[in-house]
């Protein structure tokens, strides 16, 4: 029997929580023995090749290219999960959501008291995704199946958490693996 | 050298004895004064009544009727509830516009008149309706509205806008106001005529425990909303520790569409006072405060001079009657423009002079109430029972309604019906027979108990008025034909995110996002799961939150979700590719493409599968 596949992304996130999925150490070697990696960072695959059972995501929307790459993953995922609290609630980048979008341009490329740009000019390439108005948690573009909630969460919820996925468990997190404070 | 506005605001500190509990009366004073209670203002109160400035600044932000910043010599609210926006709110809104020449919030420039927009003023049966200063003006036309603001600039004296008054005492030289009753029944109970002083004189002539145990007989339970029993709070209070116990009745009827109390006030205030008084004498205090709402102090006056007459008649005052059983008096307590002020906890805080920020419970007020002093917090047609039941017994009470509701109850009734108004029935009476005395039997829908209550549609008319089935503390709405109830969800909830106290998380956020999920399920761009979410929001919201405001705000979506599913279902669909239909990508780039000049591929190309979608869904 083919083995399940899983695909990852990380939209507007710091790759943190991809970090804590390698946290996982030597257990990568296990995870790689019951899945097959598709599209994600970890291979480089640059879009999912075939239907996923899970797909990981980190980071909320930020701009156009994140939006697509949610929906690409939404289309072909049986079960998405948020992981992360960028993916679940925007995390930091939606700081921005407070202040008006051209503010933040002039801010980050214009008037930053460390910013150098004799031209006062905001990056404007074909290549460079336009950003939305806000930054929008995942679940606000299409329909999520799980959060997992964390900054990031830690390996061993990661862990655990795919492990109940993978084998149709349900999910049962103690307590020490969601506490935050 | 102290600057004039520091002498006035001193005096008016003065006036109260330097009081901070009366920080409310103070910053009253001075917004009267001065239309606005400045920084400077704030500075000087402050210090007089050596509080921390940051309690009077927290103050003015917190009731509608104090702002720091100046208001116009006339200020004018318009009333814009459901049932007013019902009754031409809209047009009326627009012509004071356009003939002020200002938006609604603003100041003319010649900062003579100010137009604001507030919840119900407990006029809902004579809507629409706006306060003009202390002025009531209600079913107002555009062609009045029009003269309303050609008068007010000749004159800018609100009250020689009333042309007639209403009848009884709101033609009395103390009220002069064109508000009319609207009593559609004969009296049973707490409508009869009244017997001045029988009552009283009754209760003072057996023991406290034996007033109580008349009222547990009578079955009495409160009628604000929540329907506690009345002896038992009284018990309760008067078995407290403390000998400083008081007694508050709760004249603040804010829940939208409630009017009753304002008829009890104005035809019956010796009754009201009566049961205050009966109430101290039962627990054991000295003295009551009567919370009146701003919106109605119009009566003010009216109620000063009763509370005069009555101390002069010795029904009130050193020596009650001349029965040698004590001493009790009576003040009133203005609110300043705050729903959640009805909520007994936040009652309490108001009369302590402070925000109305409702309390932890326990301790209850019976304990622990008004500055730590025992407190009985009773509603107004509570009390005119209590009087009732001590003037013919408790038999005679309860030969109206029901084993679990005794008595009757007081409706007020406004919406889409022929005769609104208060009417007085026996608890258990259906709402069919309710819908036929205000001849509104076309009603698709009517909502009981106030936005805090829920929606009831045609499948449950045949419910009952009672505590155990349709309970209200008075409210009545009905919908006729046509009436589009997701936009009175809407309305109902906007209402509760303006007047949650923002303490709680579940209040202050839930009802933000109930609305914004209700404004995407109008605009046909909800999904499945966001009725889901609703209920699951509505359940942790009425779970977690402090005080009956966010225990029952979800209730407009939450009962229109079980007596009108059609309503969301209609207009939710789900997406075939699991995209949220909330979402609109061609929207969230719009700012991006202005700022770039750039157009985004992937935004037009989406454009049009998401309007496909929504045709397959809708
Ligand atoms: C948000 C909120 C507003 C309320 N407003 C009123 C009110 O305007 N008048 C009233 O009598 N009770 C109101 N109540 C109920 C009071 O908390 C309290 O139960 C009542 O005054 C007790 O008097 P009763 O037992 O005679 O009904 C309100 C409750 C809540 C939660
Ligand atoms: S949740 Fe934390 S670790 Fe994960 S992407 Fe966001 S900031 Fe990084
Ligand atoms: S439930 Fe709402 S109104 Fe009541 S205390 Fe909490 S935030 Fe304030
Ligand atoms: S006065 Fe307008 S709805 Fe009550």
């Amino acid at each position: 029997m083919a083995k399940p596949r899983i695909a990852t992304t990380s939209l507007c996130g710091c790759f943190g929580c991809h970090m804590s999925l390698l946290d996982i150490d030597e257990r990568i070697l296990q995870l790689a023995e019951i899945v097959d990696f598709d599209r994600s960072p970890l291979d480089d695959i640059k879009h999912i090749s075939r239907r996923c059972a899970v797909g990981l995501i980190e980071g909320g929307c930020a701009n156009e290219e994140n939006v697509e790459v949610l929906r690409e993953f939404r289309r072909n995922c049986d079960v998405l999960v948020s992981v992360g609290d960028c993916a679940t609630t925007g995390g930091l980048p939606a700081l921005r959501n407070m202040v008006p979008l051209k503010e933040c341009l002039e801010e980050a490329y214009v008037h930053g008291p460390s910013v150098h740009n004799p031209s006062g000019e905001v990056p404007n390439d074909e290549e460079i995704p336009l950003l939305l108005d806000q930054v929008y948690p995942a679940h606000e573009v299409v329909k999520i199946d799980y959060h997992l909630p964390g900054c990031p969460p830690s390996a061993d919820t990661l862990w655990e958490a795919l492990n109940a996925l993978l084998g149709g468990k349900p999910l049962d997190l103690p307590y020490a693996l969601i506490k935050y404070d | 050298m102290s600057t004039l506005l520091e002498t006035a605001v001193k005096k008016i500190c003065k006036k109260l004895d330097h009081d901070p509990t009366r920080l409310l009366d103070v910053a009253h004073a001075v917004q009267v004064k001065y239309r606005c209670v400045s920084d400077e203002a704030m500075d000087v109160i402050a210090r007089e009544l050596e509080i921390p400035r940051v309690t009077v600044e927290s103050l003015v932000s917190f009731y509608a009727f104090l702002s720091k910043e100046k208001k116009g010599r006339v200020v004018i609210r318009l009333c814009d509830d459901v049932i007013d926006r019902m009754h031409g709110y809209a047009r009326i809104r627009d012509a004071f516009c356009e003939e002020l020449g200002i938006q609604l919030g603003e100041t003319t420039p010649d900062g003579n008149i100010t137009l604001e927009r507030t919840a119900c003023i407990g006029m809902s049966d004579q809507a629409p309706a706006a306060l003009v200063n202390d002025v009531v003006v209600t079913r107002m036309n555009s062609d009045r509205v029009r003269e309303i603001v050609r008068e007010l600039r000749e004159h800018m004296d609100p009250r020689q806008l009333v042309r007639t008054y209403g009848r009884g005492n709101n033609s009395h030289e103390l009220v002069r106001s064109m508000v009319r009753n609207h009593i559609q029944t004969d009296g049973m109970v707490v409508l009869s005529p009244v017997n001045r002083g029988e009552a009283l004189r009754k209760a003072l002539s057996i023991s406290p425990q034996e007033v109580i145990r008349e009222v547990k007989t009578a079955r009495l339970r409160g009628r604000g909303g929540a329907g506690f029993p009345c002896g038992m709070k009284w018990e309760f209070t008067r078995a407290a520790e403390r000998d400083d116990k008081i007694v508050i009745c709760n004249a603040d009827e804010g829940e939208p569409g409630t009017f009753k109390d304002r008829v009890l006030l104005t035809e019956f205030p010796d009754r009201v006072f009566a049961g205050m008084t009966i109430a101290g004498y039962a627990i054991g205090a000295d003295d009551g405060i009567l919370y009146l709402r701003a919106e109605y102090t119009y009566l003010k006056a009216f109620l000063e001079d009763v509370l005069e007459r009555r101390r002069r008649d010795g029904l009130l005052g050193k020596d009650v009657w001349g029965m040698g059983k004590g001493h009790f008096d009576i003040r009133i307590q203005m609110g300043a423009g705050a729903y959640v002020c009805g909520e007994e906890t936040a009652l309490i805080s108001s009369c302590e002079g402070t925000r109305g920020d409702p309390k932890n419970r326990p301790p209850f007020p019976a304990q622990h109430g008004y500055l730590g002093r025992p407190t009985s917090v009773n509603n107004v047609e509570t009390l005119c029972c209590v009087t009732k039941i001590l003037e013919e017994g408790a038999a005679a009470f309860n030969q109206h309604g029901t084993q679990q509701s005794s008595g009757t109850k007081l409706l007020s009734i406004s919406g889409d019906c022929r005769s609104p108004g208060v009417f007085e029935v026996p608890f258990g009476t259906t709402l069919k027979e309710v819908l036929g005395l205000c001849d509104g039997e076309d009603a698709i829908a009517v909502q009981v108990g106030g936005p805090s209550g829920r929606m009831v549609g045609p499948e449950r008319f045949d419910g009952q008025i009672c505590f155990d089935d349709l309970s209200t503390g008075g409210s009545i709405m009905v919908f006729g034909p046509g009436r589009d109830l997701l936009s009175v969800v809407h309305a109902f909830l906007g209402f509760f995110e303006e007047e949650s106290c923002g303490y709680c998380t579940p209040c202050r956020v839930g009802n933000v996002l109930l609305r914004e999920g209700i404004e995407r399920v109008m605009a046909g761009r909800a999904d499945p799961e966001d009725l889901e979410q609703f209920q699951a929001l509505g359940k942790a919201m009425k779970a977690m939150s402090r005080c009956g405001l966010g225990q029952t705000s979800p209730n407009p979506v939450l009962t229109t979700l079980e007596s009108f599913p059609g309503l969301y279902e209609s207009r939710v669909a789900e997406d075939p590719d699991g995209y949220c239909r909330s979402f609109d990508l061609g929207e969230a780039v719009a700012l991006a493409e202005e700022l770039s000049g750039r157009t985004s591929a992937h935004a037009h190309a989406h454009a049009d599968t998401e309007t496909t979608t929504q045709r397959e869904g809708t």
